[in-house]
């Protein structure tokens, strides 16, 4: 879900914000995503946005109260359900359309928990551009 | 001094999206057409383009390849839609400016809720401002 949105927010708000400069850096990506990206959708930034310490290829941006869940009342039969798979989908969308594969997923932890796992090509093409 | 151009969008999977040519009108005279090779040229430079956009983060790649007398321009925007000029003289300034405007009618066309990602888009409108835009910057 959200792919749809995702794929078009991307080259709107990257001509709006960032003047027409594209991202080649994850890191720099994950803070886009966190500040801009979340800034137009909700008009905030993210909470958090944190490394897995075992995992490289993990990332979590975490949001306490996030407004897709805030007017939700949850079925009690369907405790595990959130409603941040939605904005999963525009995270994964966004990534997957700059170049940077990814499957991002939607956890009930400190609040909502994104949780991105990029593919190794990724964390392998970033520590190339790093060295150079 | 105008030459001829070819340009093309193009999608994720290497497939084209919107394609056109810009000739000046005065040049229907010559000897041998090449045109038919654009297509070639085009696709054969998608490999460079996918190599030199990682090295900066500028959307617009200048020059990324030659074949014979023909230059091979490009332009990857944000979410790695390929625009390619094949074109046979220099007029730098000139490319980037028309890339810069067909991004922008590009975005405003890919706002469509109607439109898929990826799909080849077949609005006259998008040609006439493609139209509008290659006589603007490139046949002038």
């Amino acid at each position: 879900m959200g792919q749809e949105v995702g794929m078009k927010v991307i080259d709107l708000l990257f001509v709006r914000e960032r003047n027409c400069k594209r991202e080649t850096k994850l890191l720099n990506m994950l803070l886009f995503i966190k500040s801009t990206l979340w800034k137009s959708l909700f008009g905030r930034e993210a909470d958090k946005l944190e490394h897995a310490n075992d995992d490289e290829r993990t990332y979590y941006i975490i949001e306490k109260e996030p407004l897709v869940n805030k007017f939700i009342s949850v079925p009690k039969d369907k405790g595990s359900l959130n409603c941040s798979v939605f904005t999963a989908g525009i995270i994964e969308a966004v990534l997957n359309g700059c170049g940077f594969p990814a499957k991002v997923t939607a956890h009930w932890h400190k609040g909502t928990t994104y949780m991105v796992k990029f593919e190794d090509s990724v964390i392998a093409r970033d520590k190339q551009l790093e060295d150079r | 001094m105008a030459g001829s151009y070819y340009f093309v969008i193009v999608g994720h999977s290497d497939n084209p999206i919107f394609e056109m040519e810009f000739a000046a009108a005065n040049k229907e005279a010559k000897k041998e057409d090449h045109r038919h090779l654009n297509q070639f040229i085009a696709h054969a430079a998608l490999d460079l383009v996918d190599e030199h956009m990682w090295k900066s983060n500028n959307m617009y790649l200048k020059c990324v390849d030659k074949f014979n007398q023909w230059l091979v321009s490009a332009f990857v925007t944000a979410s790695h839609i390929r625009f390619v000029m094949v074109h046979d003289n220099k007029n730098e300034d000139g490319i980037k400016n028309f890339f810069m405007e067909m991004y922008e009618t590009y975005i405003k066309y890919s706002m469509n809720p109607f439109y898929k990602m990826n799909t080849p888009i077949k609005s006259p409108a998008f040609e006439r401002k493609a139209q509008f835009y290659g006589k603007k910057y490139l046949v002038t």
